[in-house]
């Protein structure tokens, strides 16, 4: 009796607190605002012609290309550049590295916005959103189908990063004693999180082994899942750092003096990681073109030099700078291999999903401007939110 | 012994989800303990005269658009169905003529758009027919990316919008009819019947007609068999079919990959765990981690 009686004071304690910080700090005419806010507004009115006119009414999508840029984008590319987050959870929680544990806070909240923006843009995409739902509850498990684990796995993860980040919530609404039960939540989540992790980057590859027919066989192979998987821990990787650059720009008076100078020796770590995981992922890539001994045929003509350009040029030749950058303290070429990579990714992602899709057909697709601003309109809400996490919550590390 | 509850918890979570994913396996249609057989539709194009009665007829049955087959010149090009019409007829011209061959989905044995489905909505019905469920559908149209020959159609233009395909007219075939378009077809092109019984048929006719047709059944043995089958009179990548499909039921190709999420879902949390007792430390990642504000220990 006593119990409810605390809880209910404490929860009012923290309405009313919540309230409070709801509201908006610092100036408002930033351009960062100038930009975002028309965008978003623009975005609602395109989405209200979506909800009532149908998906034809504001996007190019056909008959031929059911899959467009709110998928390939959004959700592929956006899920693979979220990789950081498992990566990072491993190596500080799993293997204890303490040398990381000031970007992991960042870095899951980094994730878990991801997911709730990128895969929740998937809302927005589904035909009949309110069965979304379905393969969760009732009797509509489509056991057979990559995309019911895919499902599945990008709805418990949103929860188990939610779990992850939890402790800064608890520590930003002052409840010490449910911080403390959350903490001990961590390495179980981060186990799990790892696990489904690698099984829905890895199963959104897996969902084009069907497409068999319709990609252009140098980005089909059935090794499609191993290489997502792959992929996504690099494309992680150099996100944490393009981020966690601008992040210091941006948020420089929220980070610590320590944490500052400590950030260099943590930028060269990831930056050897991704050198390596890049040459294992073209390794992958070369061994897949020569074993099979036809394959190296198809290296012709635009479709052959555009797969040489991601290839090469987008794995690689960032992969060598990471390297060189690593070896000479080189931090400017770091960022620089970092946003090539992050790059590369978004063209692979968008090469399997939409640009080697139906690659000989006559009318393809090409995103409508309402479809670009609608992910753009994601994105802004996404960085939005972000700051006003980051603003109120102990995410950076202050020391 | 907090780890080694962890540790109990995990393991029976793991068995638990491996246990979920399994049925995987019973799901093929070749394990289904079934007296009935699957049911098809034999298209003998040799036979079809381009009337498209049963564009007509099918459209008539499903409340869908009647094309004006008199006036609308439809057969001067190739077109595909649509969320609109489920079956087409296109003309060819070939070395033996103009040729008419009617498309519509395949119904397939193994079908890629009932694999694709995670909510069930698409389904192979007991009988044959590959048949789609509005009440289950999220609208995600992995089945679209999934068919092999393009046959489920989406209703860009409808705030609720459908699944447009072919269902072999699964409600008439309840009633103990035909499907619309096979009693619509004036020339017999169109035959329906048990996919064995249609098989022989289309055999004999080759035998005995040797020069008439080519010595293949499409649907026989495409992407694992299909309900629908045709016979033509010309090698059919003359007449607008895929012949690079394979042989494979196209769930095969996700079929390793499903098989291996029971097994990455029981084995990397062990793994994880050992690797996280092997790094271990005086103290438990907790309560180090409770204690201090991030990045606090980052010596």
């Amino acid at each position: 009796m006593n119990n409810t009686a605390v809880v209910t004071s404490e929860f009012g304690r923290f309405i009313k607190f919540f309230i409070q910080e709801l509201k908006p700090r610092g100036k408002w005419l930033t351009p960062f605002n100038v930009i975002s806010i028309p965008t978003i507004i623009v975005g609602l009115i395109i989405l209200y012609f979506r909800f009532t006119q149908g998906l034809g009414a504001v996007t190019n999508l056909s008959q031929q290309f059911p899959w467009g840029f709110w998928i390939g984008f959004d959700v592929v590319t956006g899920v693979a550049l979220a990789g950081g987050a498992y990566v990072i959870c491993f190596v500080v929680v799993v293997m204890r590295l303490e040398k990381y544990h000031s970007i992991l806070r960042v870095t899951v909240l980094n994730g878990f916005l991801a997911y709730v923006f990128y895969s929740g843009a998937l809302l927005l995409d589904l035909g009949r959103p309110w069965h979304i739902a379905n393969p969760l509850i009732g009797n509509s498990f489509g056991y057979n189908s990559v995309m019911f684990l895919v499902a599945w796995h990008f709805f418990v993860y949103t929860i188990a990063l939610f779990v992850e980040f939890s402790p800064a919530i608890a520590e930003w609404a002052k409840v010490e004693k449910l911080r403390r039960f959350l903490v001990r939540l961590t390495l179980p989540t981060v186990i799990l999180g790892f696990t489904i992790s690698m099984l829905h980057q890895s199963g959104l590859g897996a969902m084009f082994l069907m497409a068999k027919p319709k990609i252009h066989p140098l980005w089909y192979s059935e090794y499609l899942p191993l290489l997502f998987f792959v992929s996504s821990i690099y494309a992680g990787l150099s996100m944490i750092i393009f981020e966690g650059t601008i992040s210091h720009k941006v948020f420089g008076n929220l980070i610590g003096e320590k944490t500052h100078h400590a950030h260099e020796e943590i930028i060269l770590g990831l930056a050897k990681a991704a050198t390596i995981t890049m040459f294992v992922y073209y390794f992958f890539q070369a061994f897949i073109l020569l074993h099979d001994g036809e394959r190296w045929k198809l290296v012709n003509g635009f479709w052959g030099f555009w797969y040489l350009v991601e290839i090469i040029g987008f794995v690689l030749i960032p992969c060598f700078m990471f390297a060189h950058a690593v070896r000479n303290r080189k931090f400017g070429l770091i960022k620089v291999a970092s946003v090539i990579t992050v790059l590369g990714v978004i063209l692979n992602r968008l090469n399997v999903s939409i640009i080697a899709f139906k690659w000989d057909a006559v009318n393809k697709y090409y995103p409508s401007w309402e479809e670009i601003v609608i992910t753009l309109m994601v994105v802004f809400i996404e960085v939005w939110v972000f700051r006003w996490i980051v603003t109120r919550m102990p995410v950076f590390s202050k020391e | 012994m907090d780890r080694r509850e962890f540790f109990k918890t995990s393991a029976t979570a793991g068995a638990a989800i491996g246990a979920a994913v399994l049925p995987i396996k019973a799901s093929n249609a070749d394990n289904t303990n079934e007296n009935k057989e699957f049911i098809g539709v034999l298209t003998d194009t040799t036979r079809c005269i381009g009337c498209r009665s049963c564009e007509v007829a099918c459209s008539v049955a499903h409340d869908n658009f009647v094309p004006d087959i008199e006036n609308d010149n439809a057969l001067e090009q190739i077109r595909d169905t649509s969320d609109k019409q489920w079956t087409v007829v296109n003309r060819f011209k070939t070395e033996k003529g103009e040729i008419f061959v009617k498309k519509q989905c395949m119904h397939c044995w193994q079908p890629a758009c009932v694999a694709a489905c995670l909510v069930n909505a698409m389904i192979k019905t007991r009988a044959g027919p590959v048949t789609w469920n509005g009440d289950k559908c999220m609208g995600c149209r992995f089945c679209m990316i999934s068919c092999p020959f393009d046959i489920p159609k989406f209703e860009y233009r409808e705030w609720n919008p459908r699944i447009q395909k072919c269902n072999m007219c699964y409600d008439r075939l309840l009633e103990g009819k035909k499907p619309a378009c096979v009693e619509s077809c004036p020339t017999d092109a169109l035959m329906f019947g048990p996919k064995r019984q249609l098989m022989e048929i289309a055999r004999h006719r080759i035998y005995s007609h040797p020069d008439k047709y080519v010595r293949q059944i499409y649907g026989e043995n495409e992407v694992g068999g299909t309900g629908w089958l045709y016979l033509s009179a010309v090698p059919f990548e003359q007449i607008g079919f895929r012949t690079d499909l394979g042989t494979t039921p196209y769930p095969e190709y996700t079929r390793e990959f499903l098989i291996s999420v029971p097994l990455i879902e029981f084995g990397v949390p062990a793994l994880l765990v050992t690797l996280n007792m092997l790094t271990d430390r005086k103290n438990e990642i907790s309560e180090n981690q409770g204690s201090t504000k991030p990045g606090a220990d980052n010596e």
